[in-house]
């Protein structure tokens, strides 16, 4: 074959040269290896047939069809670009070399002249503090920042700081057995006895014990003064107790299903039962019902009053959770409810108010729904919602971090402990074998105690210590107790 | 941007020299806070440009910057400025750690001729805007600065310019083996402002 190439380097007066021999892939292949990339044009291609030696799996292209002077100008024209390219983007240094190498070569061209560079005389002052205090702390740092002092997340312990035998612990999503008083002493209800433990002492007694048949405890709830202390029983009656004296103050009547939920707001105690209403009761009085809220149709299983006492959250088994005002309850308006959230897909009993910002609620849904989230019950706006793959049984805000802990059924039966507002899992414990139907926070905020349905009460300190004060721990001694 | 338009989208020479002016004067602001080279509590907010910008409230610095700005905004309506550079410098060395580099170009025809241009000040506004939050996200790339370090501001004019009083003559303090990252650029179609800077490359 000739190509145009070849036939013009035939007409050329020069002599050609056979180029040397490469030793190489394509020694034997083709004559042509490397002549119209190089330069040097010296090529033995007008003399020599051409060889095509057929190999294998070598791809060899087929230069008939190829138009090779242009594929030549092509790419010296690429390349000649390339670096036109390469010199609008000069630095500075550059510029300036070219410049005073123009400079020298044509002095007498006035265009290329530098631009005179001023300075104002008078120079600003040096800032006299030391750097470390400057903007850095405004700003996100580069990755080279030393010590992340104040992100690195503190040490939670992934082993329960103790454990308790809690047998007879009834398996029901929608009670709520397990409660913490200010007083630091645990109220559990196991079947059909509630028993006392003091944190401080370690000593455990029995507060009461229900002898009516079919009857069990449904919910726990200690009253604000940490002395008495509320039970709704299965037989639909609330029971007042004295826990220092260890005696039974009142009944309360009122429900006509089981009572599932209790929530104290100074002296107004909440309940929510199985027939899904929520009754009001005054306990200094003995008229004791002062109203009644309906907006549920299943039962209620979550009821929490907010901190400032102002709006009362109740979550049922109909996937509704309503948010009450309190001035609205008290002037007898009893079925109008300040907010009705429907998102969740599954009973929401875990229900938490912020500490730390007021109008924040946060509620996990059961095994359906597995999501928590986060309202804000002044405007009514779902702030946040997080999927945790898991049923949510309880949820306890931290008194000192933006932290929110949430208790878990199947499959892992864990406690996460979330970052709040960014929602990052800084924490995942394990040990129970059940799911985690309750969590209770101790009154100094350090420990959290969950009861799960593996007839356990495991004590874990995932809150830590709070910055101002440094409590000694003394009042959990470490032995692991039997309650029987 | 109260002085720069007499109707509402024709730009003058003073115009675009005011708005250019001002814009230098935010830019370095926002340099020096977002460098660190000034304090965080010398630096009052301000609305600006649709942002929240930072002004030093040191007196000499407010100054210092004041009067270059408003030199370079005379500069600006001879069509005399072609480059303003702001240079981060260590104290102790002297060496130049940074180079903030705004080239402008300015339309020859508009300073000769005196004619108009048009462009709506919300495009100017957004061009500006756009340059502000690179500066500030430029912290992401350029080196941590370790040591203390003060600024400086040069001039580019061309040879023939006179020298106003107060203002000497400085050498271009460049970096060696600089990365160099180009940012975006302000246009107002009388001047067009190309921002760059220039960082000691880490190796």
């Amino acid at each position: 074959m000739a190509t145009k190439y070849e036939k013009m380097l035939m007409k050329s007066p020069l002599t050609i040269t056979p180029p040397p021999r490469r030793l190489g892939l394509f020694t034997e292949r083709h004559e042509m290896a490397d002549s119209p990339f190089s330069p040097n044009l010296p090529s033995s291609a007008g003399c020599r047939t051409p060889r095509r030696e057929t190999q294998g799996d070598r791809f060899i292209p087929s230069r008939s069809a190829m138009d090779l002077d242009v594929a030549y100008f092509n790419l010296k024209r690429e390349a000649k670009e390339n670096s036109n390219a390469n010199v609008e983007v000069a630095s500075p240094m550059k510029e300036e070399y070219r410049r005073k190498l123009a400079e020298k070569l044509f002095p007498d061209s006035g265009a290329l002249q530098s631009p005179k560079i001023l300075a104002f005389k008078r120079k600003p002052p040096p800032s006299l503090q030391v750097k470390e205090q400057t903007a850095l702390e405004f700003l996100p740092t580069d990755a080279r920042v030393s010590s992340p002092s104040k992100f690195l997340y503190r040490h939670i312990p992934p082993a329960p700081e103790r454990v308790l035998d809690a047998p007879e612990l009834v398996d029901d999503y929608y009670l709520n057995l397990l409660d913490w008083s200010c007083k630091n002493v645990v109220a559990v209800a196991l079947g059909t006895t509630v028993y006392l433990w003091h944190a401080d002492t370690g000593a455990i007694h029995q507060l009461m014990s229900t002898s009516v048949v079919d009857d069990y405890i449904t919910s726990v709830a200690w009253a604000p003064d940490g002395n008495h202390i509320a039970l709704g029983f299965n037989s639909t009656e609330i029971q007042l107790w004295d826990a220092t004296h260890l005696t039974q103050m009142r009944r309360l009547k009122g429900h006509s299903a089981r009572v599932g939920s209790l929530a104290w707001n100074n002296t107004t105690l909440s309940s929510g039962g199985r027939d899904s209403k929520i009754i009001n009761h005054d306990v200094r009085i003995r008229d004791h019902m002062t109203s009644q809220l309906s907006g549920h149709n299943q039962e209620v299983c979550g009821l929490k009053w907010s901190l400032s006492g102002q709006q009362l959250a109740s979550g049922g088994n109909d996937n509704l959770l309503h948010v009450w005002d309190a001035a609205a309850i008290s002037s007898q308006a009893t079925t109008h409810y300040l907010h009705r959230f429907d998102a969740h897909q599954a009973a929401v009993k875990a229900l938490a108010w912020c500490p730390f910002q007021s109008n924040l609620l946060a509620s996990g849904g059961g095994t359906a729904d597995r999501c928590i989230k986060f309202w804000n019950t002044q405007t009514g706006a779902c702030i946040n919602s997080i999927d945790t793959h898991s049923q949510v049984c309880a949820l306890q805000w931290s008194q000192h971090q933006k932290e929110i802990l949430s208790s878990h059924g199947f499959s892992q039966y864990q406690l996460c402990v979330w970052k709040y507002p960014s929602m990052v899992k800084m924490a995942e414990l394990t040990g129970h074998t059940a799911r985690v139907l309750h969590l209770a926070q101790s009154p100094d905020g350090t420990t959290v105690v969950s009861a799960a349905a593996d007839e356990t009460l495991r004590f874990w300190k995932v809150f830590g210590t709070p910055p101002s004060s440094k409590k000694t721990s003394g009042g959990l001694a470490l032995r692991s107790i039997n309650i029987r | 941007m109260g002085t720069a338009q007499l109707t509402r989208d024709v730009i003058t020479l003073k115009g675009s020299a005011a708005i250019v002016s001002e814009f230098f004067c935010y830019a370095v602001n926002s340099i020096l806070f977002q460098r660190g080279i000034y304090p965080t509590e010398n630096f009052a907010k301000v609305k600006k440009y649709g942002l929240t910008m930072l002004i030093c409230e040191d007196e000499k610095v407010k100054t210092f910057i004041n009067t270059v700005t408003k030199q370079m905004g005379d500069w600006l309506e001879t069509g005399s400025l072609e480059r303003v550079v702001l240079v981060i410098a260590s104290i102790a060395s002297g060496e130049v750690l940074e180079r903030w580099s705004f080239n402008i170009e300015t339309d020859k025809e508009v300073t000769e001729k005196g004619v108009t241009r048009e462009k709506p000040d919300k495009e100017i506004m957004t061009d500006i805007q756009g340059v502000m939050r690179q500066i500030t996200s430029s912290v992401t790339f350029l080196p941590h600065l370790d040591e203390a370090c003060t600024f400086d501001l040069l001039v580019y004019t061309p040879p023939d310019s006179k020298v106003p009083p107060l203002w000497g003559e400085s050498d271009a303090r460049l970096i060696n083996n600089p990365q160099v990252v180009k940012l975006r650029s302000v246009d107002t179609k009388v001047h067009r402002v190309d921002a760059m800077v220039a960082f000691k490359y880490d190796g």
